[in-house]
């Protein structure tokens, strides 16, 4: 069946404009089907997608606490096996960067451990969004956030890496983990299609812009993730079965633009065009990630 | 860096800056509205101080880090809200059996779960109490405007370093978020901990029941465990006595020093026949209410605990003798309720509210007019 002309996520939602969430999550939907039940950690798309009276969700839906999704959504799996009624439904979990990689690692990790059928999908806005911009483990290197403030005694913003949230699912074992970004709509289609295919827990990474916190023009979101994609920086590729060695890039940019271009329209990164030698640093992170990486394939 | 003067801030940016100035110098903490506020005015206060601030993975590691920073001779806090702080509890217990001061900022939201994030409540008084497991006691404070965010937080520096116990500012969204003006005095009254120089020092305690504390890094070779434990840490839990004992002095020193740590407001209540009980954001309009009520010559007292936890039972109990009705006013249905129905059986009429929003001064008036 194909329901790519049927919306389950209903426009006339709250989320700000030009945030990429919904265009991931609306995706996801019309591909798994109106046989899915959704698991939802709190975060932005809890709040703007479910506002009293109005509810954006024409599924099944679930929200419950950040470290909570993937256990809750364990108990769902186990409970409609052991009702002999398993076949033909998706579970999917929607989290956040912070629910996801945060707090929601030890559930999500758990999960993973015991082999759920579950479909986990991280939109990554790479920092706390609903709660004012604070850093996550997600938050890149170098880019500003209200706990990662940006100043006399912090030149650089956030000083630690983005955690490798989807190499360390990949890590697990699982039977499919990949990056994906809605700038580039026929691979993330393609990959939720062969996700949702799959049996036992999935993982996918989309990277997901938020205006507010990115602090760039609303109307450049899709750019700006291309961006992103084209820069090198956030490559998509996927693991099956925890094989490193075979991973697969969906996509090899012919020319990699300069990391600069990426962060030039967007504020968070503002204060690194006064250290040029953190953005050749930056560079050479990933430069070094597609030497390793791109020969492979 | 925070010099003296007048300010226009919120309360939780008070609380930041009383923090500070109590001489805090470590913050872990993790995004939670209302309370986030504070954790990102100490992400900016304290690199400017010397002192350190860490955004954690989630709540338990939040206090955690500050049990450990604790230990290694700091003064720590972290800041939170509802679901955050029902996440917390499990290590109260802990900082409470290992008389571990720490500082934890409740800015209460309504619930129960994810309740409404950006509204006040004041159901967690009796969480902030009970809420770990097991027999303790704790200190809990009720700020009610901007400058006692500020005031209380430094008060709660205090009280936990000379108890060796985990201190709750129990503030609320309201006070939270409201912005008023704020007296940043030259400087403020400062109490440190009893240290311990030997390790013989720490196994020890005089009359107020609190053995002085060591520190890592200064050589001791200290015990720490959430186990049940002798007076020198060792873990001991087969042996009746070593809990009786142990246990029974987390409460005592406590309940034997309450006349050091209750702490309340009280005006007009010598002739009153009538007392209107509140704390934090609810006290306000109670205040207002028992203003117009007195205006009108109605003999009507207004008492407010700062320290709600352990309250103030001597004098509520004095003031039970005579007064004929209790007006108490909160954001919950539960709140402060028991206690106070403890101390005045059948004299409470309750004057609750939950629907997120802080009563007017024409709704606690009307309340009381009613009942009277």
């Amino acid at each position: 069946m194909n329901y790519e002309n049927q919306e389950f996520f209903a426009p006339g939602h709250r989320a700000c404009a030009g945030c990429a969430a919904p265009i991931i999550v609306k995706w996801v939907l019309k591909i798994a089907g109106p046989n899915t039940i959704i698991v939802n950690a709190t975060g932005c798309l809890e709040v703007f997608s479910t506002p009293y009276p109005h509810s954006s969700w024409r599924l099944p839906w679930i929200h419950v606490a950040f470290e909570n999704a993937s256990a809750v959504a364990s108990g769902i799996d186990a409970a409609l096996k052991a009702q002999g009624k398993r076949e033909g439904t998706n579970i999917i979990i929607f989290g956040g960067d912070g629910g996801t990689s945060d707090i929601g690692l030890q559930s999500l990790s758990g999960m993973a451990e015991r082999g759920h059928d579950i479909l986990y999908v991280m939109y990554d806005n790479e920092a706390y969004m609903n709660t004012g911009i604070q850093r996550s483990s997600s938050t890149p290197f170098g880019a500003w956030t209200t706990t990662s403030q940006v100043g006399p005694y912090n030149i650089i913003g956030k000083n630690e890496f983005k955690k490798p949230i989807a190499e360390i699912m990949a890590a697990h074992k699982i039977p499919y983990v990949a990056t994906v970004n809605p700038a580039f709509l026929p691979d993330m289609k393609m990959k939720i299609e062969k996700a949702l295919k799959i049996k036992g827990p999935k993982f996918i990474h989309a990277i997901s812009s938020c205006t507010t916190g990115w602090r760039h023009d609303p109307s450049k979101t899709v750019e700006i993730m291309r961006l992103a994609t084209e820069t090198g920086i956030f490559p998509l590729w996927e693991i099956e079965n925890g094989d490193f060695l075979k991973m697969k890039l969906t996509y090899v940019p012919k020319q990699r633009k300069p990391v600069e271009e990426y962060f030039k329209p967007q504020g968070r990164f503002r204060h690194l065009f006064q250290n040029p030698e953190k953005i050749k640093e930056i560079q050479k992170m990933v430069d070094e990630w597609w030497a390793k990486f791109e020969n492979k394939n | 860096m925070i010099g003296p003067g007048k300010y226009f801030v919120e309360g939780d940016v008070a609380a930041a800056y009383g923090a500070i100035m109590a001489g805090c110098r470590f913050f872990a903490g993790y995004p939670i509205t209302p309370a986030s506020e504070i954790t990102q005015a100490m992400a900016e206060l304290l690199p400017k101080y010397g002192g350190k601030f860490l955004q954690m993975e989630d709540e338990i590691a939040s206090i955690s880090a500050i049990i450990g920073a604790s230990w290694a001779g700091i003064k720590s806090m972290t800041a939170t809200s509802g679901p955050g702080f029902s996440l917390m509890q499990e290590n109260i217990g802990y900082a409470a059996m290992t008389e571990t001061p720490i500082v934890i900022i409740d800015v209460q939201r309504a619930g129960p779960a994810i309740g409404q994030a950006t509204r006040p409540a004041q159901g967690d008084v009796m969480q902030s109490r009970f809420g770990s497991h097991g027999d303790y006691e704790n200190i809990v404070l009720s700020p009610n405007s901007v400058q006692e965010m500020f005031d209380l937080a430094v008060k709660s520096f205090n009280l936990a370093e000379r108890f060796r116990v985990p201190v709750i500012l129990l503030s609320d969204a309201e006070v939270g978020h409201m912005m008023e003006r704020l007296n940043v005095p030259e400087k403020v009254e400062i109490l440190e901990r009893k240290r311990a120089v030997t390790f013989e020092e720490t196994t020890k305690w005089g009359e107020d029941l609190i053995p002085p504390m060591g520190r890592f890094g200064d050589g001791l070779e200290l015990i720490v465990t959430g186990s049940t434990h002798k007076p020198d840490g060792t873990r001991d839990t087969g042996e009746p006595d070593v809990q009786d004992q142990l246990v029974r002095r987390l409460i005592n020193k406590i309940e034997k020093n309450r006349n050091l740590i209750e702490d309340w407001e009280e005006i007009d209540s010598e002739d009153a026949d009538y007392l209107i009980v509140s704390y934090g954001a609810s006290s306000r309009p109670s205040k207002g209410a028992f203003m117009k009520l007195r205006e009108r010559g109605l003999k009507i007292g207004y008492f407010r605990p700062r320290v709600l936890w352990p309250a103030p039972e001597k004098r509520l109990y004095e003031l039970s003798e005579r007064v004929k009705k209790v007006f108490l006013t909160e954001m919950s249905l539960r709140g402060y309720r028991m206690e106070i129905e403890k101390i005045f059986p059948k004299s409470v009429i309750h004057i609750p509210k939950v629907n997120g929003k802080v009563h007017s001064v024409k709704e606690v008036l009307s309340s009381i007019e009613v009942s009277i």
